[in-house]
């Protein structure tokens, strides 16, 4: 009876494995960085959790535990893809297009800070991944976690894990992976460039008629990334009709943090020693750093284009702002123009750069979607 | 509930595949900002931005 008892009690610690140990650990560590450094703690909080909880033996928290509450939420937000669409239209009620509308021009900087996506595919290829599970590799490339984990819930649920930590690690890392790059790529001449920091106007039916004819037209084009695209859009266009205020506070605010919320969870649960401590995910963590590093080599190569075709009036730092790291990696921008030129007001710009990084992203993403389902079947 | 998706054996190589990839993935993100671009452009002209505080004013 007594040694019933002691076994049904200790259960728990004898079913642990260093596996699940170490994931724990990993979890404890991840609200650490949290808490105490305060490094994203609106999402590694409920990851770091998600961790901790899903990797403790028999409580069936994991992701993978039938009729667990956190499977609930993985297999109703997660695997149907509707978490990251929902986060859509939070992001697309936050954006303010004004300044990509008031200089298009630099909606191309927006296409040239995808160009890793495309490199880290070949890559991922080369080293012998699965043509679905290099498709979501490389998506974080993107520098944009809801795009990734649509992708990856789509093609590779296996990696998806590893994929979305990847993702939201390095879109919180870009402060430090872009400026040694956008240094060593541009002279102190190019980085110094003035451009006219006056804010151009753009007038309130243009900024309401967008978010619906892009739409239109990027859906048309690549009907595949509708579910993103559409969310943005919707978001946006509640934003500027200006007559739905208490829609778009909940987008803004309560709908985005409780996805995140359940996202993060989810996600952290999903994370199992067994199927995360792999050479697979530290290959996705490589391969996503090498995504975002060509993004930016991209980017700002477009920049230098720019530069001379324009007669050096465009600064070509701008370039590194196409990713769709939104708004850091238009603070790197400002940051690294001004540390050349005190006088130099590059925010603006850059900041519009970086929205036509959130646009250039889900194009690059629908594009892959597109072609991928001609080569699968259902 | 959500599509499940398994390999068609493609004809293409890998390789192949991750050019094929490239070249379109990258040819409709370009084209795309492209003809947005131009669609912003038209939309300015059409409706140029006017200060609504300096009417106002005028009034």
């Amino acid at each position: 009876m007594f040694s019933t008892a002691f076994s049904a009690l200790t259960q728990g610690f004898a079913a642990l494995t260093w596996q699940s140990v170490l994931m724990v650990l990993i979890g404890c560590v991840l609200l650490y960085l949290a808490t105490a450094r305060k490094i994203e703690p609106i999402l590694l909080i409920p990851i770091g959790f998600g961790i901790v909880l899903g990797n403790l033996p028999l409580a069936g928290l994991a992701a993978s535990n039938q009729g667990g509450i956190i499977n609930l939420l993985y297999k109703s937000g997660v695997l149907t893809e509707l978490f990251p669409c929902l986060l859509f239209i939070g992001l697309g009620a936050m954006i303010d297009f004004g300044p990509m509308l008031a200089n298009p021009i630099v909606l191309i900087f927006g296409a040239a800070g995808q160009f890793g996506i495309f490199i880290t595919l070949l890559l991922a290829l080369a080293l012998g991944f699965g043509r679905g599970q290099a498709v979501s590799i490389a998506i974080i490339g993107a520098c944009d976690g809801p795009t990734a984990i649509y992708v990856a819930s789509k093609f590779a649920v296996e990696l998806l894990p590893a994929v979305s930590i990847a993702a939201y690690s390095y879109m919180s890392l870009v402060p430090i992976i872009q400026p040694p790059i956008m240094r060593a790529m541009t002279s102190k001449k190019e980085r110094a460039t003035l451009m006219p920091p006056d804010e151009k106007k753009v007038s309130k039916t243009v900024k309401l008629l967008f978010p619906l004819v892009a739409g239109i037209i990027t859906i048309l084009i690549a009907p595949m990334g509708a579910p993103l695209m559409g969310m943005l859009m919707l978001g946006n266009f509640m934003k500027e009709s200006g007559v739905v205020g208490r829609l778009i506070d909940v987008s803004q605010n309560t709908l985005t943090n409780l996805v995140t919320l359940f996202l993060g969870l989810s996600i952290g649960a999903a994370m199992l020693g067994g199927n995360f401590l792999k050479w697979q995910t530290i290959a996705v963590f490589g391969l996503g750093l090498l995504a975002i590093a060509f993004d930016t080599v991209a980017g700002v190569l477009l920049g230098k284009l720019m530069y001379v075709l324009s007669k050096h009036k465009i600064n070509p730092l701008l370039g590194a702002a196409g990713t769709s790291a939104f708004p850091m990696s238009a603070r790197v921008v400002q940051r690294e123009g001004q540390k050349a030129n005190p006088r130099s007001f590059l925010l603006f710009h850059a900041v519009g750069a970086n929205t036509g990084g959130q646009i250039g992203s889900v194009m690059a993403a629908a594009a892959m979607l597109a072609i991928m389902s001609k080569l699968l079947i259902k | 509930m959500y599509t499940v998706y398994r390999y068609r054996e493609a004809n293409l190589k890998d390789l192949s595949f991750g050019l094929t990839m490239t070249f379109w993935g990258m040819g409709i993100t370009l084209l795309t900002l492209g003809l947005l671009i131009l669609v912003i452009r038209l939309l300015n002209r059409m409706y140029p931005f006017k200060d609504e505080t300096k009417d106002e004013k005028k009034d």
